[in-house]
């Protein structure tokens, strides 16, 4: 063996030695790079030139009312300004109190709002739009430090979170009074439904999917059995056929003095769907919970239902608030859908703008618009979501 | 506590603290709740059909449909039945569905190893490609898809891709398979030579045993010789001054819908795959190499199938959202199952009938498919012993 001279060590600092490492490891690495960024490149130029010099943009600022709200009476829209301030400011001290992930969501909430009312210098929305918009999102950063200050109890914040949910929706539809007029659900529209439908279908989906989780985990053979063919039917089924059913089906359901509309239907079927995601998540929550909590439960005296209100559910529910995050952004992207029963939420007004003849063929321009609005309101979402994992240790403890 | 009538047997609770008459009672009220609900829902059903002429049964499927649909991959025209229009809706979604698996499960793959190379560039693109992906709404890419098809050039000027392939608003124009009449004769050769594959496994010594593979390649080709011909050829598609002739044309319709659907779940599957390998212990690989193995060997038989036992689950979710998602085609106008079945609905005056039979056929196709992942996902595990 004769000792072997070895080389002096590679560079390994330096903007240098960071490419060489990172892209120009060895032959194979270079050529992708050379490959990918040439074809990264011709993309980006392509697509800057299409949005810079092609695009015709005038159908997103000119039509910006009607991607929000939709035709909602415009001189009724102060409402819709007021039950999204009263988010906003829950949302501040939301993120007051529980930090890290809501954090993250108001500043988005704040963010976004400034950035509608940008976009809306440029466009027919008027300036109470603008000042109720810019004044939100202050009011966001306010609550955050109101809440930071002075200590909010948390009982108090989530009653008024519950609370905020049938005022914003009696705001938003009236009272019948002269000062707040009833505004038909067949108006709303835009980003307003939109958002109106997930919520809606996530709130009310909830405690229907608990019971359902509960239920196919019963011992009772009926009732587990009834659970599981009700969550897998549906499961099984694309949530198009259950909109579309919802929408025909659900009149003949029910009694014929009730009439529903388009919007309400709609929430019902989204309700009855996403109940069954639900509750194949909280059964994931459950499945956590080690057997040992429900049999202590048992030994001290507990009924079955004293163990699951005050063991096993709050510890099951906590589990799987990320999981419910990741599915209320994918029942938000799915809200779309209505469109097919021919409901006007964001993406159904992007299709109604290009029927008007001045932005006919403007097609591209309104999809890259909406779908840059779900990027930006899907992207927030997970982000906190991700750091809300992170926060509650899910997958590290 | 007076006189309290003792439950059976003598056991001394009373009956309405015997768990197992609570157990009876408590689904006794549950089904009695459910079925109260249910006929309820019935009756009402039954009153609105009646009031507004609407019938209820499947002898619609035997009367003619008086629709065409633009793609049938089985002879259909609109003097056929309505039977039989279903079943062409069905096959639509069935060939959108196996295709765009496929091709999903290898995008997916790139995509899911690319998220994990050490290259900075290939890594980044990729995240952004399933960011981008997962953030936004299928049905706003599969209309932005469409959008974009249209308004590429016409068929005269149509955009050629390498490999015989062009775009251009009416679709997509590929070259065809044809299958010359030797291809029967050629797969006896094919067989051949997978059969002396594995029959070399068992009876060449261990050190050469891998020469026996080889058969795989050799006697289909020789046979290739034999027979004089190629057993299947290509059609080109070739531009005329209006159309194409030869190959075979797939409509803007189904081009967007396969494209939207596979770029959408590759990008989740990219994310299962990248999770399963990261699943892998580093430990595993630290192993295999102090054993000895080749990289290639390490990947093949140590990451690979550890991977794919975390791997399998979510895939089999995936690739029913998947067929699921085929539905969205109603909105691009390709005829699909559930397209196919709106109009039939419409025309007939029987939607409750024909959305039974929809979401009966969906139900069907998801558990099918689950079942057979669910087998292919129990050989893959691990026996516990």
């Amino acid at each position: 063996m004769t000792a072997e001279v070895l080389p002096p060590p590679k560079i390994s600092v330096g903007p240098m030695a960071w490419l060489r490492e990172n892209l120009f490891s060895s032959v194979l690495s270079s050529l992708l790079t050379l490959v990918v960024g040439g074809l990264l490149l011709l993309v980006l130029l392509l697509v800057a030139d299409w949005a810079l010099t092609e695009a015709r943009w005038g159908v997103v600022t000119s039509n910006l009312r009607l991607f929000l709200i939709g035709q909602y009476p415009g001189d009724q829209a102060w409402r819709v300004w007021l039950s999204l301030a009263i988010i906003s400011a829950l949302s501040g001290l939301s993120a007051g109190i529980y930090g890290a992930a809501t954090r993250t969501l108001g500043a988005s909430l704040a963010a976004g709002q400034i950035l509608i009312a940008v976009l809306a210098l440029a466009s027919n929305l008027g300036w109470v739009a603008i000042a109720g918009l810019l004044v939100n999102a202050a009011l966001v950063g306010v609550a955050f430090f109101a809440s930071v200050r002075f200590r909010i109890s948390r009982r108090l914040l989530v009653v008024m979170w519950l609370a905020s949910l049938p005022v914003s929706f009696l705001l938003l539809s009236g009272l019948g009074t002269e000062a707040v007029p009833k505004v038909s659900t067949s108006l709303w529209g835009g980003l307003l439904l939109t958002f109106l439908l997930a919520i809606v279908g996530i709130v009310l989906s909830f405690p229907f999917g608990v019971l359902l989780a509960l239920g196919r985990r019963s011992t009772l053979p009926a009732v587990r059995i009834l659970s599981t063919v009700y969550i897998e039917v549906i499961r099984g089924v694309p949530l198009i056929t259950i909109l579309f059913m919802a929408d025909i089906m659900l009149p003949l359901f029910l009694p014929g003095e009730v009439r529903l509309d388009r919007v309400l239907r709609a929430m019902g079927g989204i309700t009855l769907f996403s109940a069954a995601y639900v509750a194949e998540n909280v059964r994931g929550g459950l499945q956590a919970i080690p057997s040992g909590q429900g049999e202590a439960a048992n030994a001290l005296g507990l009924s079955t239902a004293q163990t699951n209100i005050f063991i096993i559910l709050p510890q099951a529910l906590r589990a799987v608030i990320p999981a419910n995050v990741g599915l209320f952004i994918s029942l938000l992207k799915d809200t779309t859908l209505v469109v097919i029963i021919g409901l006007l939420e964001l993406l159904g007004i992007g299709r109604a703008v290009l029927a008007q003849t001045e932005w006919f063929g403007a097609q591209l321009e309104v999809y890259v618009f909406v779908a840059a609005v779900f990027f930006v309101m899907s992207y927030a979402m997970s982000q906190a979501s991700y750091r809300l994992e992170t926060a509650m240790g899910v997958g590290s403890r | 506590m007076t006189s309290a009538p003792l439950a059976g047997r003598g056991t001394g609770v009373a009956p309405w603290r015997d768990i197992r008459v609570i157990r009876v009672a408590a689904q006794v009220v549950v089904v009695g709740l459910v079925g109260l609900l249910a006929a309820f829902l019935l009756r009402n059903l039954l009153t609105a059909m009646d009031q507004r002429g609407l019938g209820f049964g499947f002898g619609f499927l035997d009367s003619t449909a008086g629709f065409a649909i633009s793609e049938t991959p089985i002879p259909y025209s609109a003097t056929d039945t309505y039977g039989l229009a279903f079943l062409v809706g069905l096959l639509n979604t069935l060939f959108v569905s196996a295709v765009g698996i496929v091709l999903a499960t290898l995008l997916g793959l790139v995509v899911g190893v690319a998220r994990l190379s050490r290259n900075f560039l290939v890594n980044r693109v990729a995240a952004g490609y399933v960011e981008i992906i997962r953030n936004t709404p299928l049905l706003v890419q599969l209309f932005f898809l469409y959008a974009f098809l249209l308004q590429l050039p016409g068929v005269a000027d149509s955009v050629a891709l390498p490999g015989g392939i062009f775009l251009n608003q009416r679709g997509l124009s590929l070259p065809a398979p044809v299958f010359s009449p030797t291809l029967g004769a050629w797969l006896a050769f094919v067989a051949l030579g997978i059969g002396l594959a594995i029959a070399s496994r068992f009876l060449l010594p261990r050190g050469i045993r891998s020469i026996g593979l080889l058969a795989i390649l050799v006697v289909p080709a020789i046979g290739w010789i034999v027979l004089g011909e190629a057993p299947i050829g290509v059609d080109p598609p070739v531009l005329q001054r209006f159309n194409f002739t030869g190959g075979m044309t797939l409509s803007s319709g189904f081009t967007a819908l396969l494209a939207g659907l596979v770029l959408y779940t590759a990008a989740f599957i990219g994310e299962v795959v990248r999770g399963g390998i990261l699943a892998v212990r580093r430990g595993q690989v630290e192993a295999a190499r102090a054993l000895g193995l080749s990289e290639g060997h390490i990947l093949r038989l140590v990451v690979f199938p550890q991977a794919l036992r975390v791997i399998v689950p979510p895939l089999t979710s995936q690739y029913l959202n998947l067929a699921k998602n085929s539905s969205l085609a109603i909105a691009i106008g390709y005829p699909d199952l559930f397209s196919v079945s709106q109009t039939m609905g419409n025309q007939t005056g029987q939607p409750v009938s024909v959305i039974v039979m929809v979401m009966g056929t969906y139900l069907t196709i998801s558990l099918v498919t689950s079942l057979l992942m669910n087998l292919y996902n129990r050989r893959v595990q691990v026996l516990e012993r």
